[in-house]
């Protein structure tokens, strides 16, 4: 990136603090509005049920209630949701979302009744009024379950409950390169389902001008500008009368991205009754109704020779997709995963084959790494097996298969970008002592202590996308980003982003990129996003893609505006434009320096607007559509040592250590954050969390009492490295930092219990590792047995 | 997580507040910390008509020693119970056992007598006061009674208070001599309820020979909290040392049913009873051995 850095790479504390910091952050549950009534939703009983009938006279008496609206209401008013990501050449069947159920619940999220009142608390009562009468129909959960013949059929347009099948070949036919192996490595990994649990719970507020027939709604989204597409269509009202308004957003870790049920219908409701309706999700639906993430079950072979070198890689998966299609969810499971099944590693046959399956329960959708977790999993999990076998040391078959660096064209026909794999996972190794833990581990088995290191390398494809491949993909739009810089005559700088940041700091990083560009003081930089009125139309914030494709169209613009300031300047100084030069915020003469304006010179001179050159329009400020030209791909190395209880099995981290690749570095501060809070959500995955379905299909971890998410006491220091390898295909070389830890945290930790349970010949426990399921698997496999009574 | 709609009162005597039990009895609940209670509300679960808040209630909240019995106020907190200087030097046992309990802002806000009055079947305090054979003092407008905790919990959620009842007073010995105590909790995340927990109290002979006395109590394991009494008869009268707690470790499954849920099955947590009461006792052994030179 060509100019003066003063602020890039520097650890400047958010400018978002202060407002969110100290409870001055505005989020949908604080809009209150004149008149505002409130919906609440009753959420089916039964997983799977045919509605007999909804009586819903007694709730509607109950004083402060305005009515009761169910399936039948809405049925004919609001066209049921689909899935944007409608994957190509994978016989994706057409599922439907009714807003609200009619006819027949398909998952106990599915919203069966709603009710508007004039309190919250009104409206819950009503709820407890209202009486369903349902058929219940047989449940499955299980996507082994849901493919059998015979299995109950969630929905008529998708037979065998397979709602995609989705093949992919890279490279050399594996039967071919297994032929030529010396072993096949086979297990059957669960990668079990998680929920995003965002710290603020989804809401919406609707409000509707019968006078401009214009409406407005406060929701929780990542994305505002697909929220209003989606929305406009769904509702059947013009796009350009339909507001969107994302304000502070309390984290999404994708399951934001979502287009739900419970926006579209408070905003029908706001536009039906003429009142603003505001609906805030309670923890419970959060878990129940928003989406959850992973849920596979890979079946998977790995193909080597003796030197742990390795062949092919094949896999079967079952990926759940719960009872309807989300927003992205195809592509989840699918591109996102497939695609990176190669890793780092000089893999020659990549084949895979998903069925995306549907099941009576929560639908999955993107979560946090979004598929690249799920197939880094496999990889690096599959190598330890691997490694266990031929009785070599982990980080030696690493060695044997890894890229040394890119470019490099992955079998998989991605390009890799940029970066020295090799340099940075022996980094990893070196800043984590990984050797002398070995000594250590070997030292202390003496002693009965169970010590394991684990090393998960990973690569993934972020910076979402260029539009050409996800189109090919069957994406429903492009995957650019926007901007909107608009320079004031005070030389003050407003950004308006199509991205919108919910916690991850771009406030602070973008106007580092613009202060840098345009010379001027970050505090003259403010950031405005998630407004569709404001902001040009954008694609959203996830997938790493903020940065390197948002940051790089602000980037653009910002060096647009300097190339115009640049005409300005030298219209001012009377002096030709090539002849002008700028540094710290001085358009100067070239050999004269005492010849200058400044920036805010120039800006007040662009509104003047008397000595513009002829062919100059007034006026400063630059609008850029983004669309990048290939992925980035950061990567890295991740080390876990931990300590498993010889009694009770419970893991204790000793030690995490982190090396990644994002390219350059805006805000180190922000990025090791974004690291960090990876790390915990990986870790979460290996020790803690999952989401748990009885037979009938009733959530039972619908809470944080249940669903386990790890505190800070639970979580270790996380140290953070970065190597910048600017990335090539983007102006700022940034390649994105925001799923890195949860990819490689997970394999890394459960690498490194079983490599502590090595020697009692485990070789692999599903996730969680929780005491309770290492206990098992060791009694199961009698190992515990073995263990005795001494520990 | 609206509740549904009740009346609150804000008594600001015992007498108010026992009156208030007396009139609305059945259809009230008493509101102390709150910690179990309004989760309970929220998802309601619980509906009651009246809430009686006992935080304005002057005098329920205390620790102090008279003639060798420590008193607690039920409205004492987790918190204070935890870093109380008394008992950390006369019952250790009950303030490590508080320290256990949820995360901060729980035992900042939570009361030693909701938490009985609750009886969580994996409740902490009650396997210490198991241990410690912990007497409760319960009041109403009739009078005051005094009960050993054995015979109060009665079951998950259930107890032998009555609707007119408040609890007012713990009442725990102040421990002399040779003693030592250690509570092991196994939780899976840090600030949840036990799997297992396992409280013990050793007192040795002076000499530091012998076990004169011990008691375990455990929770998580049973409909109620209980005390492993085979294990405190092995240990008692035997000669002090680790070897005999291995051997007598494992009678503290005797006799448990312990339940199984999404988190661990009824078997893990026989185990763990038996290593946790292990580990307990070698701790508690320890710490009465450094009382003994
Ligand atoms: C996140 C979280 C984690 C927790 N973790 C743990 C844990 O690890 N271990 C643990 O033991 N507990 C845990 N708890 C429970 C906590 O200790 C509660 O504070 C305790 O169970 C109840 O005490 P309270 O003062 O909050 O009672 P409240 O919630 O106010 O009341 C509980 C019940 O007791 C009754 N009651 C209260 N005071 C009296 C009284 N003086 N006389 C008669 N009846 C009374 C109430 O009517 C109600 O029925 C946790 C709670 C939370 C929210």
């Amino acid at each position: 990136m060509a100019g003066e850095r003063r602020y890039i790479g520097r650890r400047i504390k958010r400018k978002e603090d202060l407002r969110l910091l100290t409870g001055r952050g505005l989020y949908v549950d604080d809009i209150h509005l004149p008149g505002m009534v409130y919906a609440a939703f009753l959420r089916s009983a039964y997983a799977h049920a045919r509605i007999k009938s909804i009586d819903t006279s007694r709730a509607e008496k109950l004083p402060g209630v305005l009515g009761v609206f169910t399936g039948e209401y809405f049925k004919d008013k609001v066209a049921p949701l689909m899935t944007a990501w409608a994957l190509t050449n994978a016989d994706l069947k057409p599922i439907k979302w009714p807003v609200v159920a009619y006819e027949k619940t398909r998952f106990t999220g599915d919203i069966v009744a709603v009710v508007v009142a004039e309190d919250p608390y009104t409206a819950y009562d009503a709820l407890e009024a209202i009486e369903v009468e349902y058929e219940p129909l047989p449940v499955v959960v299980d996507v082994e379950e849901a493919v059998k013949p015979g299995a109950p059929q969630i929905h008529d347009e998708a037979p065998g409950n397979v709602a995609f099948h989705w093949k992919f070949r890279g490279g050399r036919d594996f039967e071919e390169v297994a032929a030529e192996a010396d072993l096949v490595v086979k297990k059957r990994l669960i990668n079990q389902r998680l929920i995003p649990a965002a710290m603020e719970p989804r809401a919406a507020v609707a409000s509707y001008n019968p006078g401009t027939e214009e409406l407005t709604v406060w929701v929780t989204s990542q994305n505002p500008h697909v929220h209003r597409l989606i929305m406009a269509g769904s509702l059947g009202i013009p796009e350009h009368k339909l507001r969107v308004i994302a304000p502070d957003v309390g984290g999404g870790f994708g399951s934001k991205i979502q287009v739900y049920p419970g926006e579209v219908i408070v905003a029908r409701l706001a536009m039906d009754l003429g009142r603003p309706v505001k609906w805030v999700e309670t923890r419970r639906e959060n878990f129940l109704g928003t989406i959850h993430g992973r849920d596979h079950v890979d079946y998977v072979e790995v193909a080597a020779k003796k030197t742990g070198e390795v062949l092919g890689v094949r896999v079967r998966t079952l990926a759940n997709m719960g009872a309807y299609l989300g927003t992205a969810a195809p592509g989840v499971p699918t591109i996102l995963f497939g695609l990176m099944l190669a890793g780092p590693y000089k893999i020659k046959s990549v084949d895979v084959e998903v069925k995306g399956v549907l099941t009576n329960t929560t639908p999955v959708d993107a979560y946090r790494g979004a598929g690249r977790p799920e197939a880094t999993y496999i990889l690096e999990r599959m190598l330890d097996v691997l490694a266990r076998r031929l009785g070599m040391d982990p980080a030696d078959v690493r060695r044997v298969n890894m890229i040394e660096e890119a470019p490099y064209e992955a079998v998989t026909g991605l390009l890799y970008d940029s970066g020295k794999y090799r340099e940075v996972f022996e980094k990893a190794l070196k800043l984590a002592e990984y050797y002398r833990w070995r000594e250590v581990q070997s030292e202390e088995r003496k002693r009965g202590r169970l010590i394991g290191v684990g090393i998960a390398s990973y690569i993934e494809m972020s910076g979402l996308a260029p539009s050409r491949i996800a189109r090919a993909t069957g994406f429903g739009l492009g995957l650019w980003e926007s901007v909107l810089i608009r320079v004031h005559p005070t030389g003050k700088v407003s950004v308006y982003t199509g991205s919108h940041p919910h916690g991850q700091g771009e406030e602070t990083s973008f106007a580092q990129i613009v202060a840098d560009a345009l010379g001027v003081s970050i505090d003259d930089v403010e950031v405005v996003h998630g407004d569709t009125e404001q902001t040009p139309f954008g694609m959203g914030t996830y997938g790493s893609r903020t940065t390197p494709v948002g940051g790089s169209a602000v980037y653009k613009a910002a060096v647009r505006i300097r190339e115009k300031a640049r005409k300005i300047a030298a219209a001012l100084l009377e002096a030709r434009e090539e002849d002008i030069e700028f540094s710290e915020g001085r358009f100067y003469v070239k050999g004269s320096p005492e010849k200058s304006v400044t920036f805010q010179d120039v800006a007040l001179a662009a509104y003047t607007a008397e000595k513009l050159p002829p062919d100059l329009e007034p006026g400063l400020e630059a609008v850029v559509f983004y669309d990048p030209e290939n992925f980035t791909f950061p990567y890295g190395t991740h080390v876990a040592v931990v300590e498993v209880d010889p009694a009770t099995f419970k893991v204790k981290i000793l030690k995490y250590l982190a090396v990644d690749d994002a390219g350059v570095i805006i805000n180190p501060l922000l990025a090791e954050g974004q690291v960090h809070g990876g790390v915990v959500q990986g870790i979460a995955q290996a020790l803690y969390e999952y989401a748990v379905y009885d037979e009938s299909g009733n959530l039972l971890t619908a809470g944080f009492n249940d669903y386990m998410i790890p505190t800070a006491l639970d979580v270790p220091d996380v140290e953070s490295h970065f190597v910048e390898t600017p990335a090539p295909h983007n102006p700022i070389g940034a390649k994105g930092i925001g799923e890195t830890g949860t990819i490689a945290a997970t394999p890394a930790v459960v690498n490194a219990v079983l490599d502590a349970l090595a020697h009692l010949g485990v070789e692999h426990i599903d996730m969680p590792l929780t005491p309770y399921n290492i206990w098992k698997a060791l009694k199961e496999s009698g190992v515990l047995a073995k263990l005795g009574k001494g520990r | 997580m609206y509740p549904a709609s009740f009346q609150v009162f804000i008594p600001a005597s015992l007498e108010e507040a026992l009156e208030l039990l007396a009139k609305y009895g059945e259809e009230a609940k008493v509101l102390a910390g709150g910690h179990s209670l309004i989760p309970l509300m929220r998802l309601r679960l619980a509906k009651p008509k009246y809430v009686i808040y006992l935080g304005k209630v002057p005098g329920l909240s205390y620790i102090r020693e008279e003639n060798g019995t420590i008193r607690i106020g039920a409205m004492t907190t987790h918190g204070e119970i935890a870093a109380s200087s008394l008992l950390k030097a006369r019952n250790p046992l009950l303030s490590e056992t508080a320290s256990r309990i949820g995360d901060l802002q729980v035992r900042n806000m939570g009361t030693i007598g909701g938490s009985i009055a609750h009886a969580d079947p994996a409740a902490d305090y009650p396997a210490a006061l198991q241990a410690l054979e912990a007497q409760l003092v319960v009041r109403s407008v009739e009078g005051e009674r005094v009960v050993g905790i054995d015979d109060f919990i009665l079951g998950p959620y259930l107890t032998d208070l009555q609707p007119n009842e408040l609890i007012v007073e713990v009442r725990v010995p102040s421990l002399t001599g040779a003693f030592g105590t250690a509570y092991e909790k196994l939780n899976f995340r840090a600030g949840d309820f036990a799997i297992v927990g396992v409280a013990a109290l050793v007192q040795l002979s002076p000499d530091g020979s012998k076990f004169e006395k011990v008691r375990v109590g455990l929770t998580g394991v049973s409909d109620k909290p209980v005390r492993a009494r085979g294990v405190e008869e092995a240990l008692e009268g035997a000669e002090a040392g680790e070897e005999a707690i291995a051997e007598a470790a494992e009678k503290a499954k005797e006799g448990l049913n312990p339940p199984s849920d999404i988190r661990a099955s009824s078997e893990y947590r026989l185990e763990m009873t038996v290593a946790l009461t292990r580990r307990a006792l070698e701790k508690a052994l320890a710490r009465a051995r450094d009382k003994v030179a």
